[in-house]
């Protein structure tokens, strides 16, 4: 069903401010520039036609992440993706453990290297890149990331935990192989 | 509360999503404590190193455009414009070709009209009007036969203000068809009868009244045949001699 101009002009002032995130949350899940461009053009192209269902007053941003990633998630390599994370446990925020492996000079010196960074935010598995992502460079609360991701709050901390833990563990070994 | 379950709480206290009272806790906790602070330190370091290592991918202006034009509403009225616009542009031929058609229509009918003017003119001009001079209709009607393609029928006029004068021979376009001339209170009516054709309906249409120098032109269709009366007597006479035209031929 086609929008009528004001409800499409309402899409575009809601959508466009989101569009540099959106490419850069869909590259990091894609790891290709390609992809990420199709990912970004079939996500506006699904929000716009769905746009008539959104809600009012609840969060576009979180509706428009939550199409880009199950867009991303049905393409072939959302799919398989999904393969390579297992995500028992992570109802449980207690099954993480504050992790020992890694000291605080080691993270600092860490943090000076953005290319370390981001080479281990690529090395996570997508579900933990993304909720990352959506908590550290969005800077999303956990409830819009629950409504993104289609997850109770719970299972939010949670994973979040674990995907944090990993990513120092990561931090950790790189710094390791520096040493 | 110890060490290690302050510790589970740091990533939401630094997300701030802590709730209030742990926070102050927690705050307290911090101000005390040089493993948990450092830990949050660490933490709170790395986040904001992701949150700047993370911002990585710069879309292409160009990418961002395609995008903006797909969704705008803008684009989408300017796609629908272009249709309107050729939509503008073919009723505008449309409209050209059927001005045409209706021109080249005035334009056959004002020549046949004014023909046939010439001809019921030439009539009263002439010395010898008709070429069967009768006001009998038995008489009149079958002089026409083997003259003419048709056969017609001739209103019976007794009792009525008309009186038939006679008939003879016309052309038009080539075409051979019957004048008869009748009288209504001193004017003259001459009726013309021809084999109707689509250029005739075409050009002449049915039941409009015309005028033509001063004279008034009524034309109709009945039988296969094209009526056609020419006067300078009024509307009504006209109307009242076509209606007897009309009843004769059924």
């Amino acid at each position: 069903m086609a929008l009528d101009r004001d409800k499409a002009n309402e899409f575009e002032q809601l959508s466009m401010p989101l569009f540099a995130s959106l490419y850069n949350l869909a590259q990091w899940l894609t790891q290709d520039r390609g992809e990420a461009e199709d990912l970004v053009q079939e996500s506006y192209a699904k929000a716009l036609k769905g746009f008539g269902s959104f809600q009012p007053g609840t969060n576009f941003r979180a509706w428009m992440y939550r199409i880009l990633r199950n867009t991303f998630l049905t393409s072939r390599t959302g799919l398989k993706a999904a393969r390579t994370v297992s995500l028992e446990d992570e109802d449980d925020p207690q099954s993480v453990s504050p992790s020992t492996t890694e000291t605080p000079e080691s993270i600092l010196l860490a943090r000076a290297d953005q290319d370390a960074i981001q080479a281990a935010l690529q090395q996570l598995p997508v579900a933990f890149r993304e909720i990352i992502l959506l908590c550290d460079v969005e800077e999303m609360s956990y409830r819009e990331i629950a409504e993104a991701l289609t997850i109770p709050i719970g299972t939010v901390m949670s994973r979040l935990a674990r995907a944090r833990k990993a990513m120092r563990g990561l931090l950790a070994g790189v710094q390791g192989v520096q040493r | 509360m110890t060490c290690e379950s302050w510790q589970q709480k740091i990533d939401a206290y630094l997300d701030a999503e802590l709730p209030e009272a742990e926070t102050r806790e927690l705050d307290a906790h911090l101000r005390t404590c040089t493993s948990c602070s450092s830990q949050a330190l660490t933490r709170s370091e790395l986040k904001r190193s992701i949150h700047l290592a993370g911002k990585k991918f710069v879309p292409d202006p160009e990418f961002r455009k395609r995008i903006q034009s797909s969704i705008s509403p803008q684009t989408s009225g300017r796609r629908w414009g272009w249709i309107v616009e050729v939509g503008i542009a073919c009723a505008a031929v449309v409209l050209v070709i059927f001005g045409s058609l209706v021109w080249v229509r005035q334009s056959q009918r004002q020549q046949l009209v004014g023909e046939l003017t010439d001809l019921h003119v030439a009539t009263l001009a002439s010395a010898n009007r008709v070429d069967v001079v009768s006001s009998d209709r038995h008489t009149v009607k079958p002089w026409f036969q083997g003259k003419v393609p048709f056969t017609f029928n001739v209103p019976e006029l007794q009792g009525s203000p008309f009186e038939l004068v006679g008939g003879k021979m016309t052309y038009l376009d080539q075409n051979p068809g019957a004048e008869l001339l009748f009288t209504v209170r001193k004017h003259v009516l001459s009726v013309f009868i021809f084999k109707d054709s689509p250029e005739l309906d075409r050009a002449l249409g049915s039941g409009e009244l015309m005028r033509k120098l001063s004279f008034n032109i009524e034309s109709w269709t009945e039988g296969g045949l094209r009526f056609l009366i020419i006067t300078d007597a009024t509307r009504s006479d006209i109307d009242d001699l076509r209606a007897r035209f009309v009843q004769a031929a059924r």
